[in-house]
This record gives structure tokens, C-alpha cells and sequence, in this order.
């Protein structure tokens, strides 16, 4: 079996001394003048150790030096190195090594960092093999991160070791570094990875069984199907979670897009939010909004278009918001967020709604506008 | 003076059984039949000619053919293999209520197995003035004006009430209207699945994060015209007490919702709160579980359903009334929802748990509340002194009669988690404990439920043996992570295959035709 394994060293220095990211090489600079030491290394070690039990059978493909090399060194691997060492190492480098361990064909890519390197990967290899997150960085918006090194680790070895084999589509989601560290934020959906997905099994008879994640949100898209009314437009907002609704009607689907429809028909593909407001005049209209990246977000998040003007004109009480009770559950009691940039829609956002989880049911859960 | 024992030379035989069907050989006798006698024969005349062709068998069924020393050996070799109840501490089983089950219970209940459901009432009157009398129990002990006995488990009860709310709602012309019941994450999953299965949508409430019971102001948010209950366990599976659900109850009776009480947990609450004042409409019981009648393996049990009087029209026929001096069976209930259950329930769960509460009376019955909500307050400081077991939610304010742990810091730490805990308990001779019902939102969780059942010594025990995998697997996580070794069972090595309708083979024939070509 062979592992894929890139650390992003620099990843999460900013955070301990107060900077927003490390993009960018002035403030990697200044990172570095305050103190920072890299974070992606003593985590991607931590994670790499777990897999100690497949030493002898476990063939890791890595990069030169603090990329991975050392790190996997360090957890007692001797790693295949692949690419030449230099001092300065950047995204490019990252991109170039996971397109080589793309077609090398690596059963799993193990990486190491923030938002930005999984938007590395996946601009690399998209979906085209499984692909597993480190996390690193200082605050992550990409799906595609374990919970903690620990956990990375645990993940990875079960599935290289083929007890696990389910894998799902997580987002991977990115932010401009210099905006944030000005007090703006604007995250954008790039795309999804493979990633294997340990769900927790039955474990007696009275648990009853966990409806799977592709089959619930099968039956959420059978929900919203359902309910359409005849001559409202619908707004179908990105993500995996309401691909399934276009493609049960058989719709072109933009995927990190917003789709518009009527009477079960597409109106108009990855509209702009200048191009929804337009479609918007009196027009009676529906949200179907998902929840976008791993920090809970359902607006301001990977779907701007969605602004606040749109949802204005919209209404709050025609928004419905779709996920699996997995997806819920992970945010560990943690509100959905609410980030438009207008104060004012912020403010509607502060009680509880339904989120629709399947066919027949719905949560009550808290919105918080930010 | 009992002591802590941690039984560390604990070590379950292992007979690698076969299945019985793999023991048979061909024209080998267990029993010899004696056919009957030729005056029987001519009274019972043509019994096969009353049975229509298509229902009769075309040949004779595959029973195995073993002997009966054979039988015997099977069996107690599977027994040998099983940490069943009464064995060791069943502390294991939160929301489980494990209990002992009393031997005079059992001896009382043989005295009921020569009767015939079908026989004449006036041949069986004892049995009627037990159900009715063991019916006037609940009505005391829950508030509720009558029950049904009928329903043969906790879900069957609970699939019941939603039953009798579809068919209330309808009477009143608002069934299309009130399609919606709610109810907690924390709930019992049945709470959501038997009303989905009755024809309603299910709206779930996520807990408060402080208090891990959901804000009023959820439940506010939810109910509409569109309401037809709220179904809801109190305390809830982490063993937390909603003090806000008589508001809760008025919040949907507002809506012109019922409110229907899952006491699955009700043990922590005998004789100290009761259904009623909470201004529930319906409630049940798992007889099987807080009235001590033996529970496993899905069976059998009885589900007790308790109704207000405005209710009382749906309940299942028949149910047991009695009118000069008699006992009888009443099927005039002319908006019965029907049978649920062939006959009138599950009488020998009955006697047995009428039995119990006769033995204890009423004080009884509030001690064994009072001492099994000490046992886990006392418990649970036991537990989390272990390094690696926190307690989520409401930080300080005590639980009642069972807690939901979690392993989380122990898994980050060691790797080891709740599972690999789970599996290693009974390696220490103690039945593997309870989880949570999924999607875990308690990450690791276990839920151990130490009712009055367990004394001092029990308790301590349990603990210090959780105290030592928590250790072992500082020292040697692998240990912990492969075990049961001291177990007739082992560790699934494809666990995800659980899940696979493909590789399940239910049946000895689908057992042969999937794994045996």
C-alpha cells in the first residue's frame, strides 16, 4: 500500500502570535520576526505515528525536507522522496507533488495544513483519489480536515488497512488572507475531495440503524422535490447536498453555483447575485440553502451570491435549509452561521429554524448572525 | 463485607459452537412424539380439511435432527458464552434499567402457564384481576385514568400512542392539518420512528449546549397549526431533567398538540413525579425494565400505554373491566384503533411485574427511585475522577437515575475510544456497556445506568475497572484496542459489513445460500 504525504510547513504559524494565515511572504516574514514557529510539522508527526502498525507493508511517498520528508522521518518511517530540495518551498510545490502522487497512484494522499493547501490538492487532483486533511491551520473552513492530528491518523489507518472504505465529498474552502486580516471575510467554495468517512456503526439492536449519508440526502431532495409549488422560483444554493435535487429533476447542476428554478425546470445556471435580484422582481421565491464548509456556515460562506439584497427580497420565512443530522451533529452544538456583511440581515438570524434531514424529518436548530 | 473485585482471572469459555443446523445428522431422534390414540382421532375428525391447500405444508420442515444430549450441550455451551443478566454488574446497560429479576416473580408466573387465552373468563379469573389490578398500579403511579396492556414492547407502546393520536386528530377533522410531531435529539428513537411510521413528519430539537435540554424557545419556534404532538423522554438519555416540561406541555397543548410521555426512564421518578401534574395526555412504561420482569434480547416484554380520559375511546380491545364481582374482557370500543397485539398482551410480564410491586408496595417503589438516582450521583463521581471521562452538559447540576460519559479525551490522547473500551470490559467478566443511540452527539459516549439493584461495592468496582482500561490504555493501547482476548467473541474485523444487506444471512437457509455453495 502506498501513502501519499505532504506537510505545508508553514501552515498555522500565524496564529499564536496573533496574525491572520501565512499567505503571503511579508507576513510570513513578520511571522517569523514575532516568534512563530511552524505548526504543520509537530501535527503532521503526531498523525504520521499512527500509523507505526503498517510499518513494514506501508510504502510513504513524500517531499524533500520539512514537506513531509522529515516529518515522516521523524515518526520513524523511511520515506520515498520524491523532488528536489530546495529552501523555500510555495503552493506550486505542493500542487506539482500531488499531481505526481496522483499518478503514481497512491492509495490515500495524507496532508497537512490549512485552507489553502487543500485548495493546493484540489487543484491538483480534484476527485480523483482519496485524500485525507491534517488539521494545521489557524482556523480551517475546508470539510476535508479530520478533527485533530490524532484522529487523521486513526482515519488513515483504517482505511489503508481496508477496514473502512466509505468515502464522501468534503469541501474544501478558501479565504483572502490580506481581506481577513483587514477585518473582511469572504470565503469561497473551490471544489470537494474524496475523503474516507468513518461512520459509527450499529452497535446493538436497539440503535436502530443509521440511515446513510447519500441515502439521506437522497430523501432531502425527495422533500424539497415534493414540496416545490407551481410558479415560485426556486434558488438552489452550492454544494453536494442540493446536487441531489438537480439531479432528480434531471437538471444541469453547478456545483459551486447557484441554480435557478421554476416549475421543475432550470431558469438560469451559476447566477450572479446582480443576475438572481434580476429574476427576483415580483417573483415569488424560495432559498434551498446547505451548510458550507466545516465551520457551519449557511450564508456569507462559499455562497455570496446569496447576499444580503437577496435575502432581503426573499423573506427569511421562504429560506429552507437542508443537511444530513450527521452533517448537524458535527458541528458539536455549535449555532449555524450567518454572515451576509449587512448588520441589519445579520440581526433577522438570531433564533432557531428548521433544517430539513430527511424525507420525513426536520431539526430545530440555532442560527446566529454574526 | 463485599468487596472491590475486579476479576482480573475472569476468562469466558470459548466452544467455537457450530450452529445447530450443522449438528444435525439425518434420521437422528430428540423426541419420539406419541401419535395420538384412535378414540381422539375419530372426535377430532378431518383437521388438515378445514386448513386451505395453498396454507398447508408440502413437506415436512427442516427442523435439525439432534439428540437431545446434544440439545442440552448446545445450549449450555452457548450459555457458558454469554454475559447474560443476573450473571455479573449490569450497570453496563443505560437506559436499560437492568435490574434483578426476582426468582419468586418467575415461580408466580408458571403458575399462569396452563391457561389458554381463549378459554372461558369465568376459568380464569385470577389472571383478568391481575391485569386489572396491576392497570390500577400505573394509573396511580402515572396519573393517567386508563392503560393497555396490550402492546408487546416499549416501541410497540410508543407506536400506539401515535396511533391513538392519528386516530384522535382525525376524529376532530384535523388530521390533514396536524401532520407534525416533535421531538429531543436525546430522545428515544422510536419517539421520531413510530410517528414517521404512523404517517407524521418528525421535527427533532437539538439540545442547549449549556444545559443539554433544548431552550423553550426552540419548542416555541416549532409548534404551529400543524402540530399533532410532542413525544418526549424525561429525563432524557444523558439522565438530565427538563424542569420546564410542564411548560414544554402547555407550549404544545397551546398549539392544540398532545404532549405523550416516553417513561422508558422512568425508574428515577417512581412515586416522586408523575405524568400527570406534568399535564401529559399519554405516557408509557417498559414493564420489561422498571418493574424488574426479566429483560434480553428483545424480549419478551410488555409496553404499558396510559391514556386521559379523552383518550380513552382509542385504546386497544379488549381491555379487562370489572362489573359484579367479574372480571371480563370489554371489546365495546366503538373508535378502538384495533388489536396491536394477539389476545391481550404478554401475561406471564404482567404477573410477573404485579408480583414485584406487590412485594414492594408504595414506599417501596419510591425508595427504589430514591436509591437508584443516589446509586448513579454516587456512581458518577466514581467515574469522573477517571483521567479521560468527561461529562457533557450542564456542568455541576446532578443527574438522575443514568449519565452519558464520553471517552473523547481518551481517544485524542490514546487512540483508544469508547468502543475499543466497550469491547475490552468484558475481558474483566462485565457485559459490554451502552453507547448511544446515533448520530452520536456525545462524541464516545457510554451511558451506564446503575440502578438500586447494585450496591456499594458494585459500584466501586465497575469503576475502578473502567479506572484500570483507562490506564491500560496509556501503557499499552494496543492491548485495549484488540481486545476481547478473555471473550468467546472477537473483534470484527470488517465492522462496515454490519451494514451490508448483502453479506446479513438471517436465516439458516440464507446462510446456506450465501456462505455455503
Amino acid at each position: 500500500m502506498k501513502l501519499g504525504f505532504i506537510v505545508n510547513p508553514i501552515a498555522g504559524m500565524g496564529g499564536k502570535v496573533g496574525l491572520k494565515g501565512t499567505d503571503g511572504t511579508e507576513i510570513l516574514q513578520r511571522a517569523r520576526e514575532l516568534g512563530a514557529e511552524p505548526e504543520a510539522p509537530k501535527k503532521a508527526i503526531k498523525a504520521l505515528e499512527i500509523l507505526t502498525p503498517l510499518r513494514d507493508k506501508l510504502r510513504i511517498i513524500t517531499c524533500p525536507g520539512d514537506m513531509g520528508e522529515n516529518e515522516a522521518v521523524a515518526a520513524g518511517f523511511v520515506p520515498t522522496v520524491i523532488g528536489d530540495r530546495k529552501d523555500d518551498t510555495g503552493p506550486e510545490d505542493t500542487e506539482q507533488a500531488a499531481r505526481y502522487m496522483l499518478n503514481l497512484g497512491v492509495d490515500l494522499l495524507l496532508f497537512a495544513g490549512g485552507d489553502g493547501t487543500a485548495r493546493n490538492i484540489y487543484n491538483a487532483i480534484g476527485a480523483k483519489m482519496p485524500a485525507l486533511g491534517i488539521p494545521a491551520g489557524v482556523k480551517i473552513h475546508s470539510a476535508v480536515y479530520a478533527n485533530h492530528p490524532r484522529s487523521a491518523g486513526e482515519v488513515a489507518l483504517k482505511y489503508l488497512q481496508g477496514e473502512l472504505e466509505t468515502l464522501r465529498e468534503a469541501e474544501v474552502m478558501d479565504i483572502d488572507e490580506e481581506a481577513f486580516r483587514q477585518g473582511q471575510v469572504t470565503a469561497e467554495l473551490y471544489g470537494y475531495l474524496q475523503v474516507p468517512y468513518e461512520r459509527q456503526l450499529v452497535q446493538s439492536l436497539k440503535a436502530g440503524r443509521t440511515e446513510g449519508e447519500e441515502a439521506a440526502l437522497d430523501a432531502v431532495a425527495d422533500r424539497i422535490i415534493d414540496e416545490m409549488e407551481l410558479d415560485v422560483l426556486y434558488i438552489i444554493g452550492p454544494g453536494t447536498s442540493t446536487r441531489p435535487i438537480m439531479d432528480k429533476l434531471d437538471l444541469p447542476n453547478t456545483l459551486l453555483g447557484v441554480d435557478l428554478i421554476k416549475n421543475r425546470r432550470l431558469v438560469a445556471s451559476d447566477v450572479s447575485e446582480q443576475e438572481i435580484l434580476r429574476h427576483l422582481d415580483g417573483q415569488q421565491t424560495k432559498i434551498i440553502v446547505t451548510v458550507i464548509g466545516g465551520q457551519g456556515y449557511i450564508f456569507g460562506r462559499g455562497n455570496q451570491q446569496l447576499s444580503a439584497k437577496v435575502i432581503q427580497k426573499v423573506g427569511k420565512k421562504n429560506i429552507r435549509i437542508i443537511a444530513t443530522k450527521n452533517k448537524i451533529v458535527s458541528l458539536r452544538g455549535q449555532p449555524l452561521l450567518v454572515d451576509t456583511g449587512d448588520d441589519e440581515v445579520n440581526a433577522e438570524f438570531n433564533d432557531y429554524m428548521r433544517v430539513v434531514t430527511s424525507y420525513n424529518e426536520e431539526m430545530m436548530y440555532k442560527v446566529q448572525g454574526l | 463485607m463485599a468487596q472491590v473485585k475486579i476479576r482480573e482471572n475472569y476468562h469466558q469459555a470459548r466452544w467455537d459452537e457450530p450452529i445447530i443446523y450443522e449438528l444435525s445428522t439425518p434420521g437422528e431422534r430428540g423426541v419420539l412424539v406419541p401419535l395420538p390414540e384412535q378414540e381422539v382421532k375419530d372426535k377430532a375428525g378431518d383437521v388438515l380439511g378445514k386448513l386451505p391447500e395453498n396454507m398447508r405444508r408440502r413437506e415436512a420442515p427442516p427442523l435439525p435432527e439432534v439428540s437431545q444430549k446434544h440439545v442440552l450441550a448446545h445450549y449450555l455451551h452457548l450459555s457458558q458464552e454469554t454475559l447474560g443478566a443476573n450473571l455479573n454488574n449490569d450497570i453496563s446497560q443505560g437506559t436499560c434499567t437492568m435490574k434483578y429479576n426476582p426468582r419468586i416473580n418467575e415461580a408466580l408466573a408458571a403458575l399462569i402457564h396452563h391457561i389458554h387465552p381463549s378459554q372461558a373468563e369465568d376459568t380464569m379469573q385470577g389472571l383478568l384481576q391481575i391485569y386489572y389490578e396491576f392497570e390500577r398500579f400505573l394509573k396511580e403511579i402515572s396519573g393517567m385514568d386508563r392503560f393497555t396492556l396490550q402492546p408487546g414492547g416499549g416501541s410497540h407502546a410508543v407506536y400506539t400512542a401515535a396511533s391513538i393520536i392519528r386516530a384522535y386528530h382525525e376524529s376532530r377533522g384535523e388530521l390533514e392539518q396536524r401532520n407534525e410531531v416533535i421531538t429531543t435529539i436525546f430522545s428515544h428513537p422510536c419517539d421520531a420512528a413510530t410517528p414517521a411510521t404512523a404517517g407524521f413528519k418528525i421535527i427533532t430539537l437539538y439540545p442547549n449546549e449549556e444545559t443539554g435540554v433544548p431552550d423553550l424557545e426552540a419548542l416555541q419556534e416549532a409548534v404551529s397549526e400543524r402540530t399533532a404532538a410532542i413525544f418526549i423522554t424525561n429525563p432524557e438519555d444523558t439522565g438530565i431533567y427538563n424542569r420546564q416540561i410542564d411548560k414544554f406541555v402547555k407550549t404544545v397543548h397551546d398549539a392544540g398538540g398532545l404532549c405523550f410521555y416516553d417513561q422508558a426512564n422512568a425508574n428515577g421518578m417512581l412515586g416522586i413525579a408523575r405524568a400527570r401534574e406534568a399535564g401529559f395526555d399519554m405516557c408509557h412504561f417498559n414493564v420489561h425494565k422498571t418493574f424488574s420482569t426479566p429483560h434480553g434480547c428483545s424480549g419478551p416484554g410488555t409496553g404499558a400505554l396510559g391514556v386521559r380520559d379523552h383518550l380513552a375511546q382509542f385504546l386497544p380491545v379488549p381491555t379487562v373491566e370489572l362489573a359484579d364481582g367479574k372480571y371480563y374482557l370489554d371489546y365495546d370500543r366503538p373508535d378502538t384503533i384495533g388489536k396491536v397485539r394477539g389476545f391481550f398482551g404478554v401475561a406471564p410480564v404482567i404477573v410477573k411485574a404485579y408480583s414485584w410491586i406487590m412485594m414492594l408496595g408504595a414506599d417501596g417503589l419510591k425508595e427504589v427511585a430514591e436509591i437508584s438516582v443516589l446509586n448513579n450521583n454516587y456512581f458518577q463521581k466514581k467515574v469522573e475522577e477517571i483521567p479521560g471521562v468527561t461529562t457533557w452538559y450542564a456542568k455541576g447540576r446532578r443527574r438522575l437515575e443514568q449519565v452519558r460519559y464520553s471517552w473523547e479525551k481518551l481517544e485524542e490522547e490514546t487512540g483508544v475510544g469508547t468502543v475499543d473500551v466497550m469491547c475490552r470490559i468484558g475481558d474483566y467478566g462485565i457485559q459490554h456497556y451502552w453507547t448511544s443511540h446515533h448520530p452520536w452527539v456525545v462524541p464516545e459516549p457510554f451511558t451506564l445506568e446503575p440502578c438500586e439493584t447494585f450496591s456499594k461495592a458494585d459500584l466501586e468496582t465497575y469503576a475502578a475497572v473502567l479506572a484500570k482500561i483507562a490506564e491500560e490504555a496509556r501503557q499499552d493501547p494496543e492491548l485495549v484496542k484488540t481486545a476481547p482476548h478473555k471473550c468467546a467473541s472477537r473483534r470484527r474485523a470488517r465492522p462496515e459489513e454490519l451494514d451490508d444487506p448483502e453479506k446479513w444471512a438471517l436465516t439458516w437457509r440464507a446462510y446456506k445460500r450465501k456462505y455455503k455453495k
